[in-house]
Order: C-alpha cells, then sequence, then structure tokens
C-alpha cells in the first residue's frame, strides 16, 4: 500500500479481487475532463478494481471505430498526456483510490521523454502503465524507470503470442492482459471456441492474475470466463455509454448527468455482479 | 567502411525497430524467417530476376538528357527510367519481390495499402498475375483524387476499400491496411509499399528496390566508365531513394533526396519530414514525423499523393543524421516547374512526386562543372497527374 494515501498498488488491487477482477478503460477527455472524472468515480463506487485511462491518440493501430471516435472528441476538447496526468491528481483529490493504469500509445510518452513521463504519472497518482504498441522486444528501458518509481508495466499477450507467452508472462506486473481474440479493441458477442483454450494456456504460464480484454460487453462472456481468467477489461462497451450519453454527460443539469453515469453503473452491474 | 544496417533488433542507428501491437509480434518474426531464407535461396532470386525481365520489363534504360543538360549548362544528367517499368513506377519492385515472399509462406490473400494508387495497382497487378486475393486501402479523399487508379485497381480484380479516418489520405490507409492485418493476420499477408513500418519491412522493400541503384551503378560504369558524380531522388516513406542510394552508400558520391515542401515549409502546408519533423513512432518505426508538442501525428500536405506522408523510413532518418545524404524540401511550384521542362526539353513526362527530385537535381547541376554527371531516379511517369497538372495550369492562368 503507498505510505501517504490509501491506494493500493496494481498488484495487490488485482491479487485481493476475487473474480472477476474488474479493469474498466475510459478516454481521458471524452466528452469532457469534468465528465471523465465523475465516470472514474461512478465506476470505482460500481466495482472497479483497477481504472484504465487511456490516452486520446491520433493514430491508435489497436483500436476500432468507437475508441477512434473517443480519442477524436477528446482531442478536439484539447486533451493530451499531460493534461491526462494533471487529471489523475485531481481523481485522487476527489476520492478515487483504486489504482490508475495509463494506457497511451507509445509516441506522446516519447515525444514527453520516457523519464519524465514515468516521474510525472507517479507523482501525479498513478500506478502502472500500459503501452499498446511496445512489446517487450522495445520496452526495456520504460520498464526500468518504472520500477525505479514504483509503476507497473502492464503487459500485453495475444493468441498469435504463441511461442512468446511463457517470456511474456514471466516478465508481467500487475495482472497480465490477454487479448481475447485477433484485431482491434471493440465489442464482439462471443469469442471464438479456440479463445478458451489460449486463456488457459496463459494463466498457466503467468504467476500474475490474467485479465481478458477485447471484445467484452455482456454478462454472459463473463460467466464463460469464470474459472479461465481471474478477470475482464471493458473499454468500448463503457465508452459506447459514454458515446450514447455525451451531451447528458456535460449537461448543465445535475440530474441529467446522475442519470447518465446512472447508465454506466447499471451496465456494470449487470455485467459483474453475482 | 560504414556499419551494415538493419543491426540484429531492426534498428539502423538509433532508427527503425518494431513499434506494433503484439498480436503482430509473431508474424514480423515469421516474415523475417522467411524472407530470409528466400533472400538466401538462389531460387528465389532466378524466379524473381525472370519475371522482373520478362514481366516487368528490367533492365530499366539510363537514359542522357543531353538537351536539357545543354539547357541547364552544368553537369551531365541522366536518367534512371523507372516510368518505363510495367504500371508506370518503381512500385512493381517491391510487389513482385512481396508476392513471391507471400506465396513461399503459403498465404494467399494480400492487403495494402496505397496513396497515390501507383502501390495499389502494383500490388493489384501482381496479385492477378499470381491468382491471389487483393484488398487494398486507400483514403477517402486520395479515391477521389484519383478515381481512375480506383477503377484500374478494380478492373485488375482488387477489392478497393476506403478509408475514412483522419485526413483520409495515405497515412489512415496505412492504418486500416494495419488494424486489417490485426484482424487476418493468420492468412493474410501485409505487403507494404514503403520503406516503413516495423522492421523487417523497411529492410525487405529497400533489398526489393536496390536493383535501381545496382542496375545504374552497372551502367554508368558501361556508359562512362566511372560512378556518377551525384544522384538525386525523391522521398515520401523513399523507396524509390534508397533502393537507389543503397548500393552507393560506400562510395564517393553525393547523395541528395527531395521532400516534399509544400507550399513551403515556413507554412503549415508541407510534408517536409526531415527538414520540419522530430523524432516519434509511426506506423510501427522509430523515425522522424510532423508531430505536435504533445505526440499527436500533424495531417502533411503535398501537391502529390505519394509524397503526402507524415513520416520517413527509418533509414532515412539515420542518413539524414550521419549526413551521408542531403534531404531538401521542394515545393509544390518548384516540382511543377521542373515537370514542365523535363517535357518540353526531353518529351519525358515524369510523374509530380518525381518532379520534386527533378527540381532539386536541375538546381544542383546548374552549380557542377560540365565535366560531372548527375543521375536522377525517374521513379514514375506522369500520365496519373495529367488531370491535376492541368487543373493547376489553368487555375494558375486564370489567377492572372
Amino acid at each position: 500500500m503507498n505510505k501517504a494515501t490509501n491506494v493500493l498498488t496494481v498488484e495487490e488491487a488485482a491479487a485481493q479481487a476475487s473474480y472477476p477482477l474488474f479493469v474498466p478503460f475510459i478516454m481521458a477527455g471524452d466528452p469532457h475532463e469534468e465528465a471523465t472524472i465523475s465516470i472514474a468515480l461512478s465506476l470505482q463506487e460500481a466495482g472497479a478494481h483497477i481504472l484504465e485511462l487511456g490516452i486520446p491518440y491520433s493514430d491508435p493501430l489497436a483500436d476500432g471505430p468507437l475508441l477512434q471516435r473517443s480519442a477524436q472528441r477528446a482531442l478536439k476538447g484539447g486533451m493530451s498526456l499531460k493534461g491526462a496526468l494533471r487529471m489523475i491528481r485531481t481523481m485522487r483529490e476527489r476520492g478515487l483510490t483504486i489504482p490508475v493504469v495509463v494506457f497511451s500509445y507509445v509516441n506522446p510518452v516519447l515525444r514527453m521523454g520516457e523519464e519524465t513521463f514515468v516521474k510525472e504519472a507517479a507523482s501525479a497518482g498513478a500506478n502502472g502503465v500500459l503501452i499498446p504498441d511496445l512489446p517487450m522486444e522495445e520496452s526495456s528501458f520504460i520498464s526500468e524507470v518504472a520500477r525505479e518509481k514504483g509503476l507497473s508495466v502492464i503487459s500485453l499477450v495475444a493468441p498469435t503470442s504463441a511461442h512468446r507467452i511463457e517470456k511474456i508472462a514471466s516478465q508481467a506486473q500487475g495482472f497480465l492482459y490477454c487479448v481475447s481474440s485477433l484485431g482491434v479493441t471493440g465489442t464482439r458477442d462471443a469469442f471464438p471456441d479456440e479463445a478458451y483454450a489460449f486463456i488457459r494456456k496463459v494463466k498457466e504460464a503467468s504467476t500474475v492474475p490474467v485479465a481478458v480484454g477485447f471484445g467484452i460487453s455482456n454478462r454472459r462472456q463473463v460467466e464463460l470466463l469464470d474459472g479461465v481468467s481471474d478477470g475482464i477489461v471493458v473499454g468500448s462497451a463503457i465508452m459506447k455509454i459514454v458515446e450514447e450519453q455525451q451531451e447528458a454527460l456535460v449537461s448543465a443539469e445535475k440530474t441529467e448527468r446522475e442519470q447518465a453515469l446512472n447508465e454506466i453503473k447499471t451496465f456494470v452491474s449487470t455485467l459483474i455482479s453475482s | 567502411m560504414q556499419q551494415i544496417y538493419p543491426d540484429e533488433h531492426g534498428r539502423y542507428g538509433d532508427y527503425g525497430g518494431k513499434y506494433v501491437p503484439e498480436t503482430l509480434m509473431y508474424a514480423l518474426e515469421e516474415l523475417e524467417e522467411a524472407f530470409n531464407a528466400a533472400w538466401e535461396d538462389e531460387s528465389f532470386h532466378e524466379e524473381y530476376q525472370d519475371i522482373l525481365r520478362e514481366y516487368a520489363g528490367r533492365e530499366t534504360p539510363l537514359t542522357f538528357a543531353g538537351h536539357l543538360t545543354e539547357h541547364l549548362g552544368g553537369a551531365e544528367i541522366y536518367l534512371k527510367r523507372e516510368d518505363l517499368l510495367h504500371t508506370g513506377a518503381h512500385k512493381l519492385n517491391n510487389a513482385i519481390g512481396q508476392v513471391l515472399l507471400a506465396r513461399r509462406m503459403g498465404k494467399s490473400k494480400i492487403v495494402a495499402e496505397t496513396g497515390a494508387g501507383q502501390h495499389g495497382v502494383a500490388t493489384a497487378t501482381v496479385c492477378a498475375k499470381f491468382g491471389l486475393e487483393c484488398k487494398v486501402f486507400m483514403g477517402e479523399e486520395d479515391m477521389e483524387r484519383q478515381e481512375l487508379n480506383v477503377f484500374r485497381m478494380e478492373l485488375l480484380g482488387a477489392e478497393v476499400l476506403p478509408a475514412s479516418s483522419g485526413n483520409k489520405t495515405l497515412k489512415d490507409a496505412t492504418n486500416e491496411a494495419i488494424r486489417y492485418w490485426v484482424t487476418n493476420v493468420e492468412d493474410t499477408f501485409y505487403l507494404i509499399g514503403s520503406v516503413v513500418g516495423p522492421h523487417p519491412y523497411p529492410m525487405i522493400v529497400r533489398n526489393y528496390q536496390r536493383i535501381i541503384g545496382d542496375e545504374t551503378k552497372r551502367q554508368m560504369q558501361t556508359r562512362c566508365g566511372s560512378l556518377p558524380d551525384a544522384i538525386a531522388a525523391c522521398v515520401g516513406g523513399g523507396s524509390n531513394a534508397i533502393g537507389m542510394f543503397y548500393p552507393f552508400l560506400q562510395d564517393d558520391v553525393k547523395l541528395y533526396g527531395a521532400e516534399a515542401a509544400g507550399m513551403g515549409v515556413h507554412t503549415a502546408m508541407h510534408a517536409a519530414t526531415i527538414s520540419k519533423g522530430t523524432r516519434g513512432v509511426i506506423h510501427g518505426s522509430l523515425t522522424y514525423l510532423i508531430q505536435d508538442e504533445n505526440g499527436q501525428i500533424i495531417e502533411p500536405y503535398s501537391i502529390s499523393a505519394g509524397l503526402d506522408y507524415p513520416g520517413i523510413g527509418p533509414e532515412h532518418a539515420h542518413l539524414a543524421e550521419s549526413g551521408r545524404v542531403e534531404y531538401t524540401g521542394v515545393t509544390d511550384e518548384e516540382a511543377l516547374e521542373a515537370l514542365s521542362l523535363l517535357t518540353k526539353k526531353e518529351g519525358i513526362l515524369p510523374a509530380i512526386e518525381t518532379s520534386h527530385a527533378l527540381y532539386l537535381a536541375f538546381e544542383k547541376a546548374k552549380q557542377m562543372d560540365r565535366s560531372e554527371r548527375i543521375v536522377i531516379c525517374l521513379s514514375g511517369r506522369g500520365d496519373k497527374d495529367v488531370e491535376t497538372i492541368r487543373r493547376r495550369m489553368e487555375g494558375e492562368s486564370s489567377d492572372e
């Protein structure tokens, strides 16, 4: 536990959660900074164990149309990596105590400088980083500086990882992000049959909890993964509600904003409550 | 002796590497292995050379531009005629090489990106010849600008898919092609069109394009008994340039790269990556790119769809940093001026992309001695650009 606050590390939160370890992804600044902060707090209230905070990027190669649109809206509103780190500070002040993993494509991180990024992220109150286009071959430098600052570097493993699974799993920190199926982010109704065998294999190789992401959007999927994985990462399904509720989320009327946040909380509870 | 790049990490000095989602990493490993095996296999080279000779029309001529040399009054000007290659540009060298590689790997589906449509047409052409399924992503904006090339690809049996994100140009088409590849990586071969992207692509494309420089070297020796004093080529992603430069890197030959300065490098409307870019990652490779202070990629601009790209091949970034190649921005207007001059003096209509290299080379030639020689990589022909040129010239005269 972090001495200054009551914030758990990613390791602690992941290890303590009972199924499903729930890791929601939201895009910083979509539809607006204030709304993102409220969504984060609502997700914590709804039972999130770890928050993945996405940094909007102009060319998000691993994302489907929904998260591309989300990033575009956030960029149009002026959001940036710097702005998102500032926002984490505010979230902490407003009572966010779950660990925060900063999800950013590598270019904004390089532009800021890897060391500066890690230092600023840690000081803002982030607990981990996830860089989807930084495979293990390219990540040794940032892993080293992140370790010095106490940040977990979250690794991804994919159905095509093949012989790479063991090496990735052996280096995993916090939790291992297991990509359910080939392709970009976005909701899928079901996973291919072979996905379960793959997740089992990853689980066997991993010394940290395994959370499955890419395409999770309904209760049935979460039930099917019970006993296979330790948890779930849910992004597009949440950001789809944010997109639908974007006007209400920035409404001048408090009741409208709360109603929109309730939509998100209701979705989460149908997804993860037993 | 300079070090040979890429190194075992796929780096050219600091640049290059593999910055892609984990889903693609194994595919890149497989690709590298397959390429290395093919490159060491004599039968692969025999097949590749046969197709280049009998189907593509290699070797391409080296033309002495006598009338133009006389007009400019400086160095002798020679043109390496990639415009005479089948489909009208150097792109075919690479498309043939990669399709043969895909076949060796047992992949029957090809996906590619295209800007102006030249790489798309080259890919669709080779896929037609070998009976492979072909999908080409093209920015919606480019599909409108290059309507005829869209039809040409469809005629060749390819499916052209619109990329509707961003500025709807080459960068966005590349994003969509990579996203498609991530989804279909098991049976699909991604046939990238330039020396960009994650390792091993910049190396593969360079090796399939170096035939331009290898032939030029031989042809200059035969015709003039010596190497040229200087060489110029245009650079978007940089495949024709690296293909031309690579065999000359160890020689005492000045190398000039012309990048697109659009409306001028002092404006925001350019694609001058080396002159105005900074270090960063685009499409899986650490290189120079045009970006803002937050690391967001800025949409480039050039009259030429083929140079309208915010990044550049990592080997060029390295050659710029080491000083081996000098890169200079050439504006839309300067390129069109050179296009006009070559057409009038030599009866050769070059592509607008190529015309950037022509302008730079003409400026250099004027300052060189009459006893010296400069070779320009005439990377493509201008038939595809006639409509753009006409509109531009009519627009300009009606403004006066």
